[in-house]
C-alpha cells in the first residue's frame, strides 16, 4: 500500500499545485484543499502506517499490538480542523469578492482601487 | 556610574510633561541636566586626576551570555564626559532660544537627551556589547536629529545616508567585536588591553582589526565615508555643533583610541589609521576650498581635524598622544563654539552665505567677539588652547620621520585650509562694509550668546593654564591609549623653536589663501571631474541602483498575480528540494515495494479518478462532488489503517465543507475558461514537478527506519499519567493541550472572520 500511498500524494499535489496557479478563484480554493489533503496523506503516510489496532488502550490499561502511531493521527486531526478554518473564510471571501467584484478571475481582481 | 549612564533615559520621560505645561522654559530646565552631570564628572577629579586612578563598577544585566553594564572611567573617558556634558549644557541652553519658534521643541530635546546619554554610555562602557548598544543609539539619534526638519526632502536624504553608512559601519564593527571576543574569551575592554600579544598573533587579527576601523571610520566620517557628514549639516544648528563636531563623529576616533591598547602596535593596524587619518586630513581640507555655506565650511575643517586626530593615534608616539588629547580638548570647544556663532549670524541675519555676510561686528558686537576669540584659538595663535595643540602635534609629525617629510609636510598643507576656512568663517561675516541681508541683523539674547562664550573663554583660560590642568591630565591618568602614563610636560610656550615658525608661516599661507580667493576659485572651478572621482558620487551610485534593483525584483517577483507567487514558491522549493535529493546519493528503496490488498486498489482507483474528475471538471458542482469524493476516499484510508478519530474527523469535516460550498457557489454561472492550452501545459509541468518532488521525499523518508520513541511513550504514559484510554484524544487535550488551544483560537479567528464578511454591507462605510 505504501507504493500506492505516495503514488497518491503526489498526484494529489500536482492537482493541488495546478489548481492553485488556475485564474479561477474557486478553482484556487478547491487547490487549496486538494493541498491540504496532500499534505495530510503525506503526514500519514511517513508516520508509518499499521494495518491493526487503533491506539486504544482496553479498560485495564494495556494495549493490543500491532497498533498505530497515535501522534501523527494528532498532528493530522489538528491540521484537519485548521484546513475547515481556512476553507470556510476562503470560501466566503470568495462568495463576497464576487458579489464586490462581479467577476471569477482573479486577475480582474488584481487592482485594489476601484475605476 | 550606571546612574550616571543611564539617568537620561529616565529625564527624557520627564520631557513631554515639562514641554506642557512650561514650554517656554524647557530648554532651561533641559539643561540643568547635562549642568548636573558635568558637576559628577568633575566630582571624579580627585580620584581619576590627582590620584590616577580608574574606576570600574559592574552590574549584571545578560549574565550568561557575559554582558554587563560595566562602566570605566579613567583619563580617557573622563575627557569624553567632561567634553559631552559641558558642550551638552551650551547646546541645550542655546537650543533653547535658537528653535523657541519650533511646534517640536520638546521632541527635539528629546531626542538630543537620548543622544547624550547613549554617548556618556558610549564613552563609559567598559562591555563591548553594552558600548556597541550605545554605539548604535547614537547612530539612531543621530538620524532622527538630522532628518529634524523631516518635511525637508534633503534633510530626509541626509538623515538616511548618515544613517545608512555609520549603520553599515556598525554592523562590521559589531563582527569585530565578535571575533574579539572570541579571540579573547573576554567582553571587557579594560581586559582586553592586557592581552595585546594573544590577540596580535591570532591568524583572526587582521579582519578583526580591520572590521573594528571600518566601524571607527564610519562614525567618525573619515574618508572615503568622509560624505555624510557635510550633508549632515541639514541638521539644526545646536545638533550640528553637539553631534557633528563636538562629540558622536569623536566616537571612532574613541575606540580607536580605546582599542589601541589591545590592538595596536602592529604595523597593520597603525600604518592604517596613520594613513586613512592624513588622507582625510588634507582632501578635506582642500574639498572645503569651494564651499560657501557657514556650516558646510565648517563641516569640512571638523573632517579636517578628525583626519588629524585619527592620524596622531596611527603615530601613537608619547608626543602624539599628547598631541591628540590636547587637540581633542581644543577642537571641541573652538568648533561648538563657531558652530553656535554661524548659527547666531544665520539666525539673525537669515543667511548662511559667506558671500553675503560682511560688516556685521557693529550689529553684532558680541557674536562677532565669541567668533574671533574661537577663531584665534583654531588658528592656533597664543595664548589659546588651539596653539597648544598644533604645536605639539607639529612636534609630534616632525619626530615622527618613518616616512620622511611627509606627514609634517600634510598637516602643514591641512592647517592652512584650516585658516583659510577660520578667516572665512570666523572674520569675515564681521569685518568690512556692511551689506544688506535678507532679515535685519540684531544682536542676539543672553541665552544664545552665553553658552558660546563660556567655551570659548574656556579655549582661552585652558591655553594659558594649560600646564597645569591639561598637563595633569595628560601626566598623571591612566589615558587608556597607551598602557604606560606618559611624563611629557605640557607648555605653553616653548621659545622659538621649528613648530612655532612652522605654525608662523601656516597662518600666513592661509591669510593669503584667503586673501587670493576670488582669483584661485577661477582656476577651481575649471576642474568639475573632482565630482565624479569622489566617493559621495559612488556612494548616489550604488544607492540608486539597489533602489533599481529592488524595484525590478518587486516586478518580477511581487507582480500581484497570485499563481507566479506560487510558482516561484514551487519553483524554489523544487530547485533547492531537488539538488538536496541528489546529493543524497544511492538509496535502497525496496522496502516500499509491496503487493497491496484488493480494497486497496480499488480505493486508490477511486481517488486517482477523482481528482482527474476534479481537475477536468467543467461545472464548479462537478468538482465540489469530485473534491468530496477523494476526501471521503481518505477518510475510508484512515479507517483501514486504526485511525477511526481521523476517520470521524474527514468525514464530518468533508460534508460540512461541500454543503458550504455548494450554498456559496449554487447560483453562480459556470466556468469560464481563462486560460490558454499553453499556459495550462506549461502549469501542469511545473506542478507535476512539485508533485513529483513530494513522492520521491516520502520515498526516501520511507526507506529509512524510523524509531518513535514517542509511541511507546504515549501508550505507556496515556492512562498512566492522563487517565485516558484513547490516545490520540489524550494528546491532543492533555500532552499537546496548548496546540489544541491553539487550534481554537484558529477556528476562533476564522469565524469571526467570516461572520464579518457576511454582515459586511456593500458601501457600508461610504455611508
Amino acid at each position: 500500500m505504501n507504493l500506492l500511498l505516495v503514488i497518491i500524494i503526489g498526484l494529489l499535489y500536482t492537482a493541488g499545485l495546478y489548481m492553485m496557479m488556475r485564474r479561477s478563484f474557486v478553482k484556487v480554493i478547491i487547490g487549496l484543499i486538494l493541498l491540504s489533503h496532500a499534505a495530510n496523506m503525506l503526514i500519514f503516510t511517513v508516520g508509518r502506517i499499521t494495518k491493526g489496532n487503533p491506539a486504544f488502550l482496553n479498560k485495564d490499561g494495556a494495549i493490543f499490538e500491532p497498533f498505530s502511531d497515535p501522534l501523527p493521527q494528532a498532528l493530522i486531526l489538528t491540521a484537519i480542523v485548521i484546513g475547515f478554518g481556512v476553507q470556510a473564510f476562503a470560501i466566503v471571501l470568495f462568495k463576497r469578492a464576487y458579489q464586490t467584484a462581479g467577476t471569477d478571475d482573479l486577475d480582474e481582481m488584481k487592482k485594489t482601487d476601484e475605476d | 556610574m550606571l546612574f550616571a549612564a543611564l539617568s537620561g533615559f529616565i529625564f527624557v520621560l520627564l520631557i513631554p510633561i515639562i514641554n506642557k505645561y512650561a514650554k517656554n522654559s524647557v530648554g532651561w530646565i533641559a539643561s540643568i541636566f547635562p549642568l548636573a552631570l558635568t558637576v559628577y564628572f568633575i566630582s571624579f577629579y580627585t580620584n581619576v586626576i590627582d590620584k590616577g586612578n580608574s574606576i570600574l563598577e559592574s552590574t549584571s544585566w545578560v549574565p550568561s551570555l557575559g554582558i554587563n553594564l560595566s562602566f570605566y572611567l579613567d583619563g580617557l573617558s573622563l575627557t569624553f564626559s567632561l567634553i559631552i556634558t559641558v558642550v551638552g549644557f551650551v547646546v541645550f541652553l542655546y537650543a533653547g532660544s535658537y528653535m523657541k519658534n519650533y511646534d517640536s521643541l520638546g521632541k527635539f530635546y528629546i531626542y538630543i537627551i537620548l543622544f547624550m546619554s547613549s554617548m556618556i554610555g558610549l564613552v563609559l562602557s567598559d562591555n563591548i556589547i553594552t558600548m556597541f548598544v550605545f554605539w548604535e543609539l547614537t547612530s539612531i539619534t543621530s538620524y532622527l536629529l538630522i532628518g529634524f526638519n523631516h518635511e525637508k526632502e534633503t534633510a530626509r536624504n541626509s538623515a538616511l545616508q548618515a544613517l545608512l553608512i555609520t549603520g553599515g559601519g556598525g554592523l562590521a564593527l559589531l563582527a569585530g567585536l565578535i571575533i574579539l571576543s572570541g579571540i579573547s574569551g573576554s567582553m571587557s575592554i579594560s581586559s582586553l588591553a592586557s592581552m595585546n600579544d594573544i590577540l596580535t598573533e591570532h591568524r583572526l587579527y587582521a579582519p578583526a582589526a580591520l572590521l573594528i576601523l571600518i566601524g571607527a571610520f564610519t562614525k567618525s566620517a573619515q574618508f572615503p565615508f568622509h560624505f555624510w557628514l557635510p550633508n549632515a549639516m541639514e541638521a539644526p544648528t545646536p545638533v550640528s555643533a553637539y553631534l557633528h563636531s563636538a562629540t558622536m563623529v569623536k566616537a571612532g576616533i574613541y575606540l580607536i583610541a580605546r582599542m589601541n591598547p589591545s590592538l595596536g602596535g602592529t604595523e597593520l593596524w597603525n600604518y592604517t589609521i596613520m594613513f586613512v587619518g592624513a588622507v582625510t586630513m588634507l582632501f578635506t581640507a582642500v574639498l572645503s576650498f569651494k564651499q560657501t555655506d557657514l556650516k558646510k565650511l565648517l563641516a569640512y575643517s571638523t573632517l579636517s581635524v578628525l583626519g588629524t586626530l585619527t592620524m596622531l593615534i596611527g603615530i601613537g608616539s608619547d608626543l602624539a598622544i599628547k598631541a591628540f588629547m590636547i587637540y581633542l580638548i581644543a577642537h571641541a570647544l573652538y568648533k561648538a563654539t563657531l558652530f553656535l556663532t554661524a548659527g547666531m549670524i544665520d539666525h539673525s541675519t537669515g543667511t548662511r552665505n559667506i558671500e553675503e555676510l560682511q560688516g556685521l561686528r557693529k550689529v553684532m558686537p558680541i557674536t562677532a567677539a565669541i567668533a574671533i576669540l574661537a577663531s584665534l584659538s583654531k588658528m592656533g595663535i597664543i595664548p589659546l588652547i588651539g596653539f597648544v595643540g598644533k604645536e605639539t602635534v607639529y612636534a609630534a609629525t616632525i619626530e615622527y620621520t618613518n616616512f620622511g617629510f611627509l606627514f609634517i609636510t600634510l598637516a602643514i598643507a591641512a592647517n592652512i585650509f584650516v585658516v583659510y576656512i577660520t578667516m572665512t568663517v570666523g572674520f569675515k561675516p564681521f569685518f568690512g562694509k556692511f551689506r544688506k541681508t535678507p532679515k535685519t541683523p540684531h544682536e542676539l539674547p543672553f541665552r544664545m550668546w552665553f553658552g558660546p562664550m563660556l567655551l570659548a573663554f574656556g579655549g582661552l583660560t585652558l591655553g594659558i593654564f594649560s600646564s597645569f590642568i591639561i598637563g595633569k591630565l595628560i601626566n598623571n591618568t591612566e589615558l587608556g591609549i597607551i598602557t604606560a602614563k606618559l611624563n611629557i610636560p605640557v607648555k605653553l610656550w616653548h621659545g622659538f623653536t621649528l613648530e612655532l615658525m612652522l605654525s608662523f608661516i601656516t597662518v600666513l599661507l592661509g591669510i593669503l589663501l584667503f586673501w587670493k580667493r576670488n582669483q584661485l576659485l577661477k582656476y577651481v572651478d575649471n576642474i568639475s571631474f573632482i565630482d565624479e572621482i569622489t566617493p559621495s558620487y559612488h556612494y548616489q551610485k550604488l544607492f540608486n541602483g539597489t533602489l533599481k534593483l529592488a524595484k525590478l525584483q518587486s516586478r518580477i517577483l511581487q507582480n500581484g498575480f497570485l499563481r507566479y507567487y506560487i510558482m516561484v514558491i514551487i519553483i524554489s522549493t523544487i530547485i533547492l528540494g531537488g539538488t538536496t535529493l541528489f546529493s543524497l546519493g544511492e538509496m535502497d528503496y525496496t522496502g516500499i515495494i509491496e503487493m497491496p490488498g484488493f480494497e486497496e486498489i480499488i480505493i486508490a482507483i477511486v481517488m486517482m479518478t477523482a481528482t482527474y474528475m476534479t481537475v477536468r471538471a467543467k461545472t464548479r458542482l462537478a468538482a465540489i462532488v469530485a473534491v468530496g469524493v477523494i476526501g471521503y476516499s481518505i477518510a475510508l484510508i484512515y479507517i483501514m489503517y486504526g485511525a477511526p478519530d481521523l476517520a470521524m474527523t474527514q468525514f464530518a469535516i468533508e460534508t460540512l465543507t461541500v454543503i458550504l460550498f455548494v450554498l456559496v457557489i449554487y447560483r453562480l454561472p459556470g466556468y469560464l475558461p481563462f486560460s490558454s492550452t499553453a499556459r495550462r501545459i506549461r502549469d501542469f509541468i511545473i506542478a507535476g514537478a512539485g508533485g513529483l518532488l513530494m513522492s520521491l521525499i516520502s520515498i526516501i523518508i520511507l526507506s529509512n527506519p524510523l524509531s518513535s520513541e514517542l509511541k511507546n511513550y504515549f501508550a505507556k504514559n496515556s492512562y498512566a499519567i492522563a487517565k485516558g484510554k484513547n490516545i490520540v484524544n489524550v494528546i491532543l487535550v492533555d500532552f499537546r493541550a496548548l496546540d489544541t488551544m491553539g487550534e481554537i483560537t484558529v477556528l476562533a479567528v476564522a469565524a469571526i472572520g467570516v461572520f464579518a464578511l457576511l454582515k459586511l454591507r456593500k458601501g457600508a462605510d461610504e455611508k
